[in-house]
């Protein structure tokens, strides 16, 4: 207790103008336990009084792929060759599911939460956190679904499976997913505390979002203009190279796959700054 | 103990009034052009203070204003002021909900703030899971929360239904588990929020206190209430808020007092409750106020030797036959202990009848000593079922007219003071 005046030792101080850079790891990593307890809340509690219960987590994409087979595998005869189409895109499905849901969760983040956070402080940024390690959690189901499917056709279909280098790429990959959805969310979230407008653009606007990349058909079916549009959406390497790493048709490119990261990487740095510094006063807006 | 663990800084906090539109696009426009031209915020320049019943010329009003103070450790400090003085814009702020507009704070240590209790209980999880879940969004750890589950679980005294969804507790098992999580918080500061206006009396009791226990293991306390018998029983310090301002610092005792003396903050329309709800579409509140006979809302005291009438307008919506409501008021001194208990269930006829009334309990003079009470009020459904109960919805101050002409050199101990007839008898000796 011996310290001096001025050079005392402050646990907390908040000034009305901060820095805009001062971002506090080390705070989020003491809440890691609430960022856990949330996402096992969201969990335990998303199909509360349902018979089926977890299952809808399966029955999501299984009815969706059984869609896209019936209608662009069988109407509009997209070629999926030599994928087994359910697996093409089952597997297209579920790591871009993994993007849907952490940005569409993550993209209401302050309006729906706006209750708790108005009574007590933690560092924002725990929710959409924890939303991301829930949609892990679903992600892997589904993932599994895709697994046993893969493995039924390996066994009875002759599907033969080339390990590569790639196949170890696979926890980047789906890094990488939440990570953008993660930045896209809460930059969204950050930017509709005040005005709302663009928070309409969300739901839509991801489905719209899934005709743009590779999700239902393969890249090599498309050429010049239309193919560097594609390409520019940066989800577009993600969902190919995680299909690459089973199927190793078609070719692999680097340059493709860090144009991905350095965008994904800018999302998630603009998203923090952009809800660091909204998180503040929202409470006066939303 | 006298380190200073909270210090406020020419604190400030702007609201914008009205809707958020289009319209409130051209002045962040505005406000960003200031800023790029390295000017200041033009909006932070205007701004009244904030009083609530003059119509404002500006659309910004200041729910704080240049607040400074230092709190040292191991206070309990009492936040008071009438509604809209900014006592819970501060807590808000020191427990970091939202941001200061200008200005600045300083904390030595973990606050922990029940700005209301409960926060982020799940009513789908159990008992056990909502602990763990509250204590962790509270900012314990799990290895905290483990080590004192058993004794949040006994202070509540829920144990049976610890593993049953929140949603079938009842709200009082609801906030008891709530404060038990909340008050075993190992935090060097706490900050509550009218968080005893919940629970039946002995758990209140309950709660004060652990606030105590709080208090004296050497943590710091910032506590808003309305009930000054709360604040008086439990601060040491006091400030008291105008109008976003600090009209009084010091100790708990002088500031209440000052808070409650005639004609001040506290005093006004305090005598007056309206809450103007409908209770389970029975019956509709409108008001309560106490008064001298024949007079509306008069002065701020009454006089001991002045009989009194405390007049509940009310409207019953629905009366079915073999139901009967009837209103029971408990008097309260200002240390929150029960002197007495009266009903209107005393009467065989019912006294409330359908339709919009006024119901008048008439006390008579001479009864209360010199000094402030307080009334809980209850309409209790055919004498057995309380359809609703609001603690210290009013309060009067009662006063010694004879003690002010000087007659008496002190006021009797008690806090009634009936006046008996006496009279003596001479038997004849023969």
């Amino acid at each position: 207790m011996q310290e001096k005046e001025g050079k005392e030792h402050w646990d907390t101080v908040i000034h009305a103008k901060k820095h805009k850079l001062s971002f506090n790891f080390s705070e989020i990593w003491r809440y890691r336990d609430l960022i856990l307890q949330f996402a096992k809340r969201d969990i335990a509690t998303v199909y509360n009084q349902t018979i089926l219960g977890p299952l809808w987590f399966l029955i999501q994409p299984i009815l969706t792929t059984l869609l896209f087979m019936v209608v662009f595998g069988g109407i509009a005869n997209i070629k999926t060759d030599p994928v087994p189409s359910i697996l093409f895109y089952l597997s297209g499905l579920t790591i871009w599911n993994y993007f849907t849901n952490s940005f569409t969760s993550t993209a209401n983040t302050f309006v729906v939460n706006a209750a708790i956070f108005g009574k007590v402080y933690f560092p924002r940024l725990v929710t959409p956190l924890s939303k991301v390690i829930s949609g892990l959690f679903i992600f892997s189901v589904q993932m599994l679904l895709f697994l046993a499917i893969f493995i039924y056709f390996m066994i009875f279909k002759g599907l033969t499976f080339h390990f590569t280098p790639y196949f170890l790429l696979i926890p980047y990959l789906i890094l990488m997913m939440g990570a953008m959805g993660l930045g896209g969310g809460i930059i969204i979230s950050s930017l509709t505390t005040k005005y709302r407008d663009l928070s309409y653009l969300v739901t839509f606007g991801v489905q719209l979002l899934m005709y743009v990349t590779p999700v239902i058909y393969p890249m090599s079916l498309l050429t010049g203009k239309k193919r560097l549009l594609i390409l520019a959406n940066p989800m577009s390497a993600v969902v190919e190279d995680f299909r690459y790493a089973f199927f190793p048709v078609g070719a692999f490119n680097w340059t493709h796959l860090i144009y991905s990261t350095v965008f994904t990487i800018i999302a998630l740095l603009l998203g923090i700054l952009l809800f660091n510094k909204i998180e503040r006063n929202f409470m006066d807006t939303v | 103990m006298s380190e200073i663990v909270i210090k406020v800084e020419d604190l400030s906090k702007q609201y914008r009034l009205g809707q958020i539109g289009t319209g409130t696009l051209t002045h962040d426009i505005n406000r960003w052009w200031h800023k790029v031209r390295g000017k200041e915020n033009p909006y932070l320049k205007i701004g009244e203070i904030n009083t609530h019943d003059t119509k404002s010329e500006s659309k910004y009003v200041w729910a704080l204003k240049d607040i400074s103070f230092d709190v040292k450790k191991g206070t309990s400090l009492g936040i008071i002021g009438k509604n809209g003085a900014g006592k819970s814009t501060l807590l808000k702020i020191l427990s970091r909900v939202t941001g200061p507009t200008t200005g600045a704070f300083k904390v030595k240590g973990r606050i922990a703030s029940l700005l209301e209790v409960g926060t982020g209980f799940h009513p789908e999880l159990t008992g056990r899971e909502n602990i763990f879940m509250n204590g962790a969004i509270l900012g314990m750890t799990r290895a905290e929360i483990k080590k004192k589950f058993d004794e949040i679980v006994a202070f509540s005294g829920i144990e049976r239904y610890i593993e049953t969804p929140a949603k079938r507790y009842s709200s009082g098992m609801y906030v008891r588990l709530a404060f038990a999580v909340a008050a075993h918080l190992d935090s060097e500061i706490l900050i509550a929020d009218e968080v005893l206006a919940v629970g039946d009396a002995e758990f209140q009791k309950k709660c004060l206190g652990k606030m105590k226990d709080v208090t004296t293991e050497g943590r710091t306390v910032l506590f808003v209430s309305h009930s000054m018998p709360a604040v008086r029983s439990f601060c040491t310090d006091a400030i008291m808020l105008k109008n976003g301002m600090i009209s009084m610092n010091g100790k708990a005792e002088d500031v209440i007092t000052k808070y409650m003396s005639p004609g001040n903050e506290g005093d006004e329309n305090c005598k007056v409750y309206t809450p103007e709800l409908t209770i389970h579409n029975k019956v509709k509140f409108y008001s309560f106020s106490v008064n001298k006979p024949g007079e509306t809302s008069g002065g701020s005291s009454i006089p001991i030797d002045s009989p009194m009438e405390l007049t509940a307008d009310l409207e019953v919506i629905e009366l079915p036959p073999n139901t009967r409501y009837d209103i029971t008021l408990f008097f309260k001194d200002d240390e929150g202990q029960i002197l007495f208990v009266v009903g209107s269930g005393v009467h065989d006829e019912d006294i409330i009848k359908r339709g919009r009334q006024s119901i008048i309990c008439h006390i008579p003079a001479n009864l209360f000593n010199s000094g402030i009470f307080y009334i809980d009020l209850m309409i209790v459904e055919n004498r057995r079922s309380a359809l609703f109960r609001e603690n210290d919805i009013v309060r009067f101050v009662m006063i010694d007219s004879q003690l002010n002409l000087g007659r008496w050199m002190a006021r009797a101990p008690g806090p009634l003071k009936p006046f008996f007839k006496w009279s003596s008898t001479f038997p004849v000796y023969q």
